[in-house]
């Protein structure tokens, strides 16, 4: 089957980055804190195991558990995965080997990276040791990586108090993630009206209302909108808010006027400031039109168009 | 089954209402759909459904859906998708952050209180605006995993070594499931990659392209229907006769990697052993689960696997496990199947899983 060639879509980068900030329970601060101070602790269970990393509640019976003991930095490599490209944030930036290890005195296994000269050199089974970063904050990344260790096993696990001057109580855990965003077909072409300074809707085939924004689908009967319908310029303010807090970043002026506009023919309203009337004027009815500034890609704002206010019932289904 | 068997199954849930799956769509599975909005492409899948049973939205008793925002990057995304249902007067409307098989599930416990008959779940994911490795790293363990930033395909490709140390696989074995599932998709015109494709390079060893799933944006959605409602709706109802889902501890670390015991559990509290079943749709996004898969819920080799070509052959993010159990309904419905396992998973290293076990009528 041909398919009409595809119209042009806007793209364009996005990153979406947040510093998640998280509290830790009394055993993890515990195991970090450790980290932090070269001490590897892990947690026993009620049936006598060692988790490390430990948890606090027992992954079988979920009983509360607390009772930490330290084990050593030395392990076996339960399952390995070899990663020739890795990637952003990853441990290493040569090639390494993801490795579950079991630390000695552990009976379960910790996920990180192991440094070796090549893929050859990892086997399961095979001896490693922790390399610790150089400098340590209280975190997983504390541990630098695992490097093969020739040395004798350690032994078993000790009873440990898990207290440490100046515990860590919370990790910053740092995300970034990069996406290309592409608005699709109905917002691409509302996006590309507005650089002619035109602001079109897509009109139901169902309902015969016109939506602005266009999202393609009519939320009422949900069935796709294709009738391009060319809206305004001039609107009706149909309900608005006075804002009076500066918000960061904004080059405004407070108190200013945020309104929704039904623009003439749209059967939904946008939103956008009011200015050019002073902020305790501005009434719901009060018609308004769009203000461009040079090289903008929407307008600055509305300001009033002089016309009388519009009757009520002509917009009290956008309200 | 022998009427003079006594030997009570106590685990095995019965519900207490039959209720089925009438109608399955999905849309082309594609490496990319940037013309197209989430909304957009769920749109068609949507009134196909409802054309199969002939249905208004207005006649639907419940709609669950199911999408992740951060595949996309867009905030709030499920309300957007909303407009494609057409939820105006209000309707009974809920979300799982999860694949749709997880809103398949919420929707047959709705049907089973009795306060709906009919529901519309739907699923969606866009892969393809992002980097689907680093954003899955995002539902790893905060404190002690995701830090490291390990991608779904190094976690899944540790999951393999171990399969291949403990001898239940090898190489050669894994490149055979990518290749028959590939094949087997050459008759699904909806799948992304069919037929004969390389097995190339390695991308995390021992894991190579041909044994990770297709990165790709899709949408599916079905209609279930409670007893007599669902007879006069689908010729042939795939009744849902039973489903669970059960959860493995978080950290690797602690499960053994070359088992299943949560698929196994919630296939026995489904069902899934009281009879042999034909068809079996796993949701087995890399080769070497469906070697864990195929061992936990017991599958022979006369077991008909993946005859869709499973999620090796299209893996739409939070669709694909509502896909097997689509795809082993509508395997019921044409007849070709009696009996049927549907599979869902979630999660690094099959971390969650969900167990449907479908029948048609005898006719
Ligand atoms: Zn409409």
């Amino acid at each position: 089957m041909a398919s009409a060639p595809s119209p042009e879509v806007l793209r364009a980068p996005l990153v979406v980055e947040f510093p998640f900030t998280r509290s830790l329970g009394p055993v993890q601060s515990a195991f970090l804190t450790g980290l932090r101070e070269r001490t590897v602790l892990g947690v026993k269970t009620t049936d006598g195991r060692t988790l490390v990393p430990p948890v606090e509640y027992d992954p079988v019976t979920a009983d509360e558990i607390r009772d930490l003991v330290e084990v050593s930095a030395t392990g076996t490599v339960t399952t390995w995965a070899w990663n020739h490209e890795p990637r952003r944030g990853q441990p290493l930036d040569a090639p390494f080997a993801w490795v579950l290890v079991k630390l000695d005195g552990a009976d379960t296994a910790l996920l990180h990276a192991l440094d070796a000269p090549g893929r050859d050199s990892v086997r399961t089974g095979m001896r490693v040791r922790i390399r610790w970063a150089a400098e340590r904050t209280g975190a997983i990344t504390d541990i630098a990586c695992f490097e093969p260790y020739e040395g004798p096993t350690g032994g078993e696990p000790a009873p440990h108090a898990g207290e440490f001057s100046d515990p860590v109580t919370g990790i910053v855990a740092a995300a970034r993630l990069d996406y290309t965003y592409a608005p699709g077909r109905a917002q691409t072409a509302y996006i590309k009206a507005l650089s002619d300074r035109k602001t079109v809707g897509e009109r139901c085939p169902s309902c015969h209302k016109v939506y602005v924004p266009p999202r393609g689908a009519c939320p009422t009967c949900g069935v796709a909108t294709a009738e391009r319908v060319e809206v305004g310029p001039r609107g009706t303010v149909t309900t608005y808010c006075i804002v009076n807090i500066k918000a960061k970043n904004l080059d405004i002026e407070v108190p200013y006027v945020y309104a929704h506009i039904a623009l003439d023919g749209a059967d939904l309203a946008l939103h956008a400031r009011i200015a050019g009337i002073p902020y305790d004027q501005v009434r719901m009815g009060l018609r308004v039109e769009p203000v461009w500034t040079e090289g903008a890609r929407f307008p600055d704002h509305y300001r009033p168009t002089g016309e009388p206010d519009a009757d009520y019932d002509t917009y009290k289904e956008l309200v | 089954m022998p009427s003079g068997k006594t030997s009570a199954k106590p685990s095995v849930m019965r519900p207490v209402r039959d209720i089925a799956i009438v109608a399955f769509g999905q849309t082309d599975h594609l490496r990319s759909t940037d013309e197209l909005s989430e909304v957009e492409m769920l749109m068609p899948v949507l009134h196909q459904v409802l054309a199969a049973t002939g249905l208004k939205t207005s006649d639907i008793g419940f709609t669950c859906s199911g999408s992740s925002d951060y595949l996309a990057g867009r905030a709030f995304s499920f309300t957007m998708a909303l407009d494609g249902v057409g939820a105006w007067p209000p309707i009974s409307e809920s979300h799982v952050e999860m694949d749709g098989a997880w809103a398949l599930y919420e929707a047959w416990t709705k049907l089973l209180t009795g306060e709906a008959d009919t529901a519309l779940v739907y699923s969606y994911g866009k892969s393809s605006p992002g980097s689907v490795r680093d954003v899955l790293t995002r539902q790893l363990d905060p404190y002690y995993v995701a830090p490291l930033w390990p991608d779904s395909v190094a976690l899944a490709a540790l999951q393999a070594q171990a399969l291949i140390d403990a001898g239940d696989t090898d190489e050669p074995a894994l490149a055979g499931v990518a290749s028959r599932s590939r094949q087997d998709a050459s008759a699904n015109s909806h799948a992304q990659l069919r037929g004969s494709v390389p097995q190339g390079d390695y991308v995390v060893r021992p894991l190579r392209t041909g044994d990770c799933p297709p990165i790709g944006d899709g949408a599916a959605a079905v209609i279930l229907a409670a007893g007599d409602r669902a007879r006069e709706l689908c010729e042939r109802p795939a009744w849902i006769r039973g489903i669970d889902h059960r959860v493995e501890a978080h950290s690797l670390g602690v499960r053994d990697l070359t088992d299943s015991p949560s698929s196994r559990l919630a296939a026995e509290r489904a069902g899934a052993f009281e009879r042999p079943v034909d068809t079996a749709e796993l949701h087995a996004p890399f080769t070497s689960q469906e070697v864990v898969l195929r061992k936990a819920l017991k599958l022979g080799d006369d077991v008909s696997v993946n005859p869709s070509g499973g999620a090796l052959a299209a893996n739409p993010m939070m669709a694909a496990g509502l896909i097997r159990l689509g795809e082993a309904a509508a395997r019921i419905h044409r007849g070709e199947s009696d009996r049927a396992l549907a599979h869902a998973t979630s999660g690094p290293c099959l971390q969650q899983n969900l167990v449907a076990v479908l029948e048609g009528e005898p006719s």
